[in-house]
This record gives structure tokens, C-alpha cells and sequence, in this order.
């Protein structure tokens, strides 16, 4: 077993991992936190994307055991810290969440394209968020929800 | 399916890093990002007994330039390779081609020296190499080795790495040499079906030293001789340009794969072949 010590959501967190245990399995079954989903674990469907050190990755392809000093925040930590709030009002307001699996990973991601501050094109947000995939196919909706945050938060004073 | 049951250790500095080899032999395996080897260990395709984990190890790290080359760390990753200034100003090759790499989440956590060290046929890092005439830097317990970017890749999957050797940076030359890449893939960010990387220089709007690497359509990245031979010392032009697409027919012995049969991809290829080469036109010339 590996000792790390690592932040999640901005709490302070130690605990012993097995080599094998991958940030989403840490997450989910040692920590309680189940809003990053396992769908692929192989790193192409996105359903686990959260961020590490400020920036997004693939949950599944990180060992827990890498994390000792990193800083982690997942869907419920920018849920509870207000950041995506729009985009999630967005989301529901669009109906961009089906069955639902898909969407942790989706937010995550366009969070990430929003924080950049740019002004990305229909094409350039279904780019960013190609590497995410809905099996409902609902990504009409979800295009939708990411450019509608975009445009009112662009619009905000 | 979930990793194997396997070790893990810290690498901190080369020195350390040499010792852990020495003392797990072959059951020792070098992880960086992961984003190749932590995929391959989810379809158990190996069982590696200990991972070292070298992303602490800082004299891997770091871009630099002097008055030859740029200098990469094998750690740089795919998304300091879309923004970093120097690499933009000295390589914007690379600063096109990462943008190709996967997704976002990825390209936040893949290094350049693990793309080039697994060696995917697919890479479109590998083939920029190639292209771009790099020098692969490699370090071991016995010292350091320099090998040019088209002797590195051997065979499907392999390289000229040694066991227990890894890459510590990548040297790419300045030149003044114009550069570009195009791929075809079935979705946005997955493995090239067929891909191009170019490299040339226009004096006086003659070919000057072309370097066409073909990459998803062998076992490693192709650097066509004839092709490239074909447009040599002319001007790119509608028949220049058919030259090196009908000199393919000698560069290229494409494998069958999941895509299609080699038909297809000789034939993505020179599609690839038009629409990078008048990419190096001006758009007054492209038009004419």
C-alpha cells in the first residue's frame, strides 16, 4: 500500500492505496464520491473527467498512488463551490442531461473550455467536447447548454 | 477491465531512477503520464511487476532553445506543446500537430517522451520527428545516447531504446524550413486513419530537401524517398504535386487493418499528399 496525502474539494485527505487503484475507483469507493463516473476505464468515453492540478484529465488513467500532494476537485466540488452554476441551470434547461451518465464528465469539461475566456465557435465547443461521449447522443442539447453559458457570461458586465 | 495487481515507486532523480531499474530487472516499468500504458494495462495486454513513476524527476523536464535546437523534456506535454511561445516560434509544426493528439484530458497528462517511446504507427508526434530530422536523446545508468528520429523507430510498436533506458529530451534543429500536418480519422481525436507530415524549403518557389513522413499506413512513420525525390528542385504545381502521389506507389506497402484494405489507405495518402502540398501555396498560387 501506497501512504498519499492529497486534496479533494479543498479537505485534506490521507489515506493508503493499492498500486492499482485508479483515481476513480479512490474516489468512488474510498472516498464516498460518486459523481465522477467509471464508464470505459480505458480512457475514451470521458464519463471520469475531473481535474488534477487545475486542470482536466481522465480519471481513469491516473494512479491514485501518483496523486501524493495534488490537488483534485471533481463534479461535486464545483457543484458546491458555485462555479458551474449556470452551466448547470443551462443543462437543465436545455435538457442536456439524459440519463445522466455522461454528464459529470461533460461539465467538467466545458468548465474547463469557459474558464479559458475565449469566444469559441459551435464547432470549436463540440471539438473540445468530442473526447466526452453521450450514448443517448444528446449532444445537440449539450452544444446548446455549453453556448448559451458562453453567450450570457459574455454578455455579464 | 480493472489494472493488475503490480508495485509502484517514486523516481525522484535520475541517479534514483537507474537504482530502481537495477533492482527490478525486467519487472520494472517506466510510467510518465500513462495515458498509453495505464490503457494497455486496463485490456491486461502486459503485467508489468513495479511501475517507477518518473514525473518527479525535474531534469526531464523543461524547453529551452540555444543557437541550434530546441530542446523538448521528455516530460513536456501534448498541451505545452499547443501553447508554449518557444515552441511556437521555432517548431510550429508541433504547435499544429498537438492539437491532433486525443482530447483535452489527455493532452493534459500525455508526455511527448512516452508518445514517442510507445511508438504507435498512428503518432502523429512520431512522424513530426521524422519529419522535422530530431535528434531522440536517451539516458541510461551507462550515460546518455543521440539518435536521429528516423533510426529510433524500428518495427510495429518498437524502438532503438535499450531495457532500462529512456528518453530524456528531444533536440529539434532550427531551421527556416516550412512544415505542415493533416490527418484523416473516423472522429475528432481518434488514431489517424492515414496522416502527413511535411517538411520542405522554397527557394525562389523550388523544392528544396523535402521530407514527406506518411504516418497509420506502415509499422512505423514512413518517410517516402520517392515521393519526396519527386518533388525535388521543382515548384509545386498541379504536375509536381501528381509526381509525388504516383511515386507513393513505391514508398508505400500499407498493412490491412480495422480502417480498410491498403487500397484505401494508399489512397488517403495521396489525398494527403494534394492537401498538405498546396498548403505550402500561397493562396493567390493555390488558386491559379
Amino acid at each position: 500500500m501506497i501512504p498519499i496525502t492529497l486534496t479533494v474539494n479543498g479537505e485534506k485527505v490521507m489515506r493508503h492505496v493499492e498500486p492499482r487503484r485508479h483515481l476513480i475507483d479512490f474516489l468512488r469507493l474510498d472516498l464516498g464520491l460518486t459523481g465522477s463516473h467509471a464508464g470505459c476505464e480505458h480512457g475514451v468515453c470521458g464519463a471520469c473527467t475531473l481535474r488534477v492540478n487545475g486542470k482536466i484529465m481522465r480519471g481513469c488513467l491516473i494512479l491514485a498512488a501518483s496523486l501524493d500532494g495534488a490537488e483534485v476537485v471533481t463534479i461535486e466540488g464545483i457543484s458546491e463551490s458555485g462555479e458551474v452554476a449556470d452551466l448547470q441551470a443551462a443543462f437543465v434547461a436545455r435538457n442536456a442531461a439524459q440519463c445522466g451518465f455522461c454528464t459529470p464528465g461533460m461539465v467538467m469539461t466545458a468548465a474547463e473550455l469557459l474558464a479559458e475566456g475565449g469566444r469559441p465557435t459551435r464547432g470549436e465547443i463540440r471539438e473540445y467536447l468530442s473526447g466526452s461521449y453521450c450514448r443517448c447522443t444528446g449532444y445537440q442539447a449539450i452544444v446548446d447548454a455549453v453556448e448559451d453559458t458562453l453567450r450570457s457570461r459574455s454578455a455579464a458586465p | 477491465m480493472k489494472w493488475p495487481s503490480m508495485g509502484y515507486a517514486r523516481a525522484k532523480t535520475l541517479a534514483e531512477l537507474w537504482s530502481a531499474l537495477a533492482a527490478l530487472g525486467d519487472g520494472g516499468k517506466i510510467i510518465a503520464g500513462g495515458q498509453t500504458l495505464l490503457a494497455t494495462l486496463a485490456f491486461r495486454l502486459s503485467e508489468p511487476g513495479t511501475l517507477i513513476d518518473i514525473n518527479g524527476i525535474n531534469e526531464l523536464r523543461g524547453i529551452s532553445t540555444n543557437d541550434q535546437v530546441l530542446r523538448l523534456g521528455a516530460l513536456t506535454l501534448h498541451a505545452d506543446l499547443c501553447v508554449d511561445p518557444l515552441v511556437k516560434a521555432h517548431a510550429p509544426l508541433l504547435t499544429a500537430a498537438a492539437p491532433l493528439i486525443a482530447h483535452p484530458a489527455i493532452r493534459n497528462r500525455g508526455t511527448l517522451g512516452g508518445s514517442l517511446a510507445y511508438a504507435d504507427p498512428a503518432a502523429e508526434l512520431s512522424a513530426c520527428m521524422v519529419a522535422l530530422g530530431a535528434t531522440i536523446i536517451t539516458a541510461s545508468a551507462k550515460g546518455e545516447r543521440r539518435i536521429p528520429a528516423a533510426a529510433f523507430f524500428t518495427d510495429l510498436l518498437q524502438t532503438a531504446l535499450e531495457p532500462q533506458e529512456i528518453i530524456a529530451a528531444v533536440e529539434i534543429p532550427l531551421t527556416k524550413r516550412l512544415g505542415t500536418i493533416e490527418e484523416i480519422t473516423r472522429r475528432s481525436g481518434d488514431y489517424a486513419m492515414a496522416g502527413l507530415v511535411a517538411t520542405l524549403a522554397l527557394d525562389a518557389e523550388r523544392v528544396v530537401a523535402p521530407r514527406l513522413v506518411y504516418f497509420g499506413v506502415g509499422n512505423i512513420p514512413v518517410l517516402a524517398a520517392a515521393a519526396s525525390r519527386a518533388l525535388e528542385g521543382r515548384s509545386l504545381d498541379r504536375a509536381s504535386i501528381s509526381a509525388a502521389q504516383a511515386a507513393l506507389a513505391d514508398d508505400l506497402d500499407p498493412p490491412r487493418d480495422l480502417h480498410g484494405p491498403p487500397e484505401m489507405k494508399r489512397h488517403l495518402a495521396r489525398v494527403l499528399t494534394e492537401r498538405v502540398l498546396l498548403g505550402f501555396l500561397s493562396p493567390k498560387v493555390q488558386a491559379a
